[in-house]
């Protein structure tokens, strides 16, 4: 199962405790993760349950490219990283 | 008569009462976070504060006086695919709840029902206080909402609703940009208003059309409801049929331009009102901070001003950081540069409470 960990930043909002998940995309792993913990869905997805427009996912290093279907594959080993983007000073 | 304030800011939601020293803060929640709006249901003592926590999107909490919980916020539906919907630049609108801009009760008889506006421009109702809600697909779907276009904000909002009091399936709306629209069966089926306003900002052939109007305020006398204000872009309207004309007040000084409109509970003609200079500057008038108030029905306006800074002043207040009590006494607002008056004699002086808090988004009595 992919490990995910959250930002530290969202748990002053709501509980997102780092664990591991199963799926074979960024999209199931959240999917089955969120199952467990369907207030933290809305930190992280918009309503039409893309990635927020300033949260950033990193999977295995490498940044999320499909924002909108989170379709990027995810291996049972991989390190699924859950960000906020941050720019400037 | 009120003796609180509740005061949504850039980082909290601040509580402010008056004592024998004044109007002091007494408490502050959600310190830190964006509080975009805040609403009270005096019937049943519930408020509500929406949250804009930027990375993590728009939540909303609710309390009945003991601790804030999170409920539900409005959710869009799914965008369908191949849908042409575009904001004013041509890019695909986003389906997702970018402000909470308005909350209102239904009437008595619905005692669990809330109305919000939000943008990009959707309406939602709730039947229990927020825990569930619906979107308004009437209104979403009608085929000239697709013609409304953002005014401050990249997109459309939602930022006025009136429930009317003597019969709670009539409702109003006030979009920025996109005029006012009405219902008279609880949002079933929807019908434009406010013939008579005029926008400057649009080609000619659209100067009085109704769903160019960018009203950046509409509020109704609870007492007289056939008498509407409105606080547009460019100037003041007033309607005595509901809405469905207004008449502009000509000749207003310093300035007809501004976000905030307040009218008396009973009194159908006194309005009050903060001016600023309008498009790219919005600073108050020659650094003068004031407020406009009108006791005849807009035909002239007083400027007051005792109390108030009259140099050097660059306070900006918005929509809902205008607020009056139910008697008609006690006026608020706070502004941009977080400064928070108080009137106790509707408006004729004015004293400080605070020049310090962060900026002010809504300012309500509680």
């Amino acid at each position: 199962m992919a490990k995910v960990t959250f930002t530290q930043n969202i748990q002053r909002h709501v509980t997102c405790r780092d664990t591991e998940a199963a799926g074979r995309s960024v999209r199931e792993v959240l999917d089955n993760l969120f199952a467990g913990n369907p207030r933290a869905r809305s930190y992280v997805l918009d309503d039409q349950a893309a990635l927020r427009k300033h949260m950033a996912i990193y999977i295995d290093g490498e940044l999320l490219r499909d924002r909108v279907q989170l379709s990027d594959p995810v291996t049972d080993t991989g390190d699924i990283y859950v960000f906020q983007a941050l720019s400037g000073g | 008569m009120s003796d609180a304030l509740l005061v949504a800011t850039r980082k909290g939601l601040f509580r402010i009462r008056r004592g024998h020293d004044g109007w002091t803060i007494e408490h502050a929640d959600f310190l830190g976070d964006n509080v975009t709006l805040k609403y009270a249901n005096q019937r049943d003592g519930r408020h509500y504060a929406a949250l804009d926590h930027g990375h993590f999107g728009v939540k909303l909490h609710r309390s009945n006086g003991a601790g804030w919980e999170e409920i539900a916020a409005p959710v869009y539906p799914p965008k369908p695919e191949g849908i042409e919907d575009n904001d004013m630049w041509g890019n695909p609108l986003a389906w997702t709840t970018a402000r909470i801009w308005a909350l209102r009760t239904g009437g008595p008889e619905e005692p669990g029902v809330l109305w919000c506006g939000t943008l990009p421009g959707g309406l939602f109702r709730s039947t229990d206080h927020g825990d569930s809600w619906t979107m308004i697909r009437s209104l979403w779907d009608h085929p000239k909402r697709k013609q409304w276009m953002g005014g401050g904000a990249d997109g459309a909002g939602i930022h006025s609703i009136i429930v009317d009091p003597r019969d709670s399936r009539c409702v109003w709306i006030a979009v920025s940009t996109g005029g006012i629209w009405f219902t008279d069966d609880a949002g079933a089926t929807w019908a434009q208003r406010g013939e008579g306003m005029r926008a400057e900002h649009v080609p000619p052939e659209f100067t009085h059309d109704p769903i160019a109007q960018d009203v950046h305020c509409l509020t109704q006398c609870e007492a007289a409801p056939e008498r509407m204000w409105v606080q547009h872009h460019n100037g003041i309207f007033v309607s005595s049929d509901a809405g469905r004309t207004f008449t502009e007040s000509t000749g207003v000084q310093p300035s007809a331009f501004g976000f905030p409109v307040v009218v008396h509970p009973r009194d159908p003609d006194t309005a009050w009102f903060v001016p600023g200079i309008k498009d790219e500057k919005r600073i108050p008038p020659g650094g003068r901070l004031v407020v406009t108030r009108t006791r005849d029905g807009g035909e002239s306006f007083e400027t007051l001003t005792h109390g108030l800074p009259q140099s050097h002043a660059y306070d900006v207040v918005y929509r809902h950081a205008l607020a009056i009590d139910d008697t008609g006494e006690r006026l608020a607002f706070g502004s941009t540069t977080g400064g928070l008056w108080v009137s106790e004699d509707a408006g004729d002086n004015w004293s400080i409470v605070t020049h310090t808090l962060p900026p002010v988004h809504a300012v309500r009595f509680v």
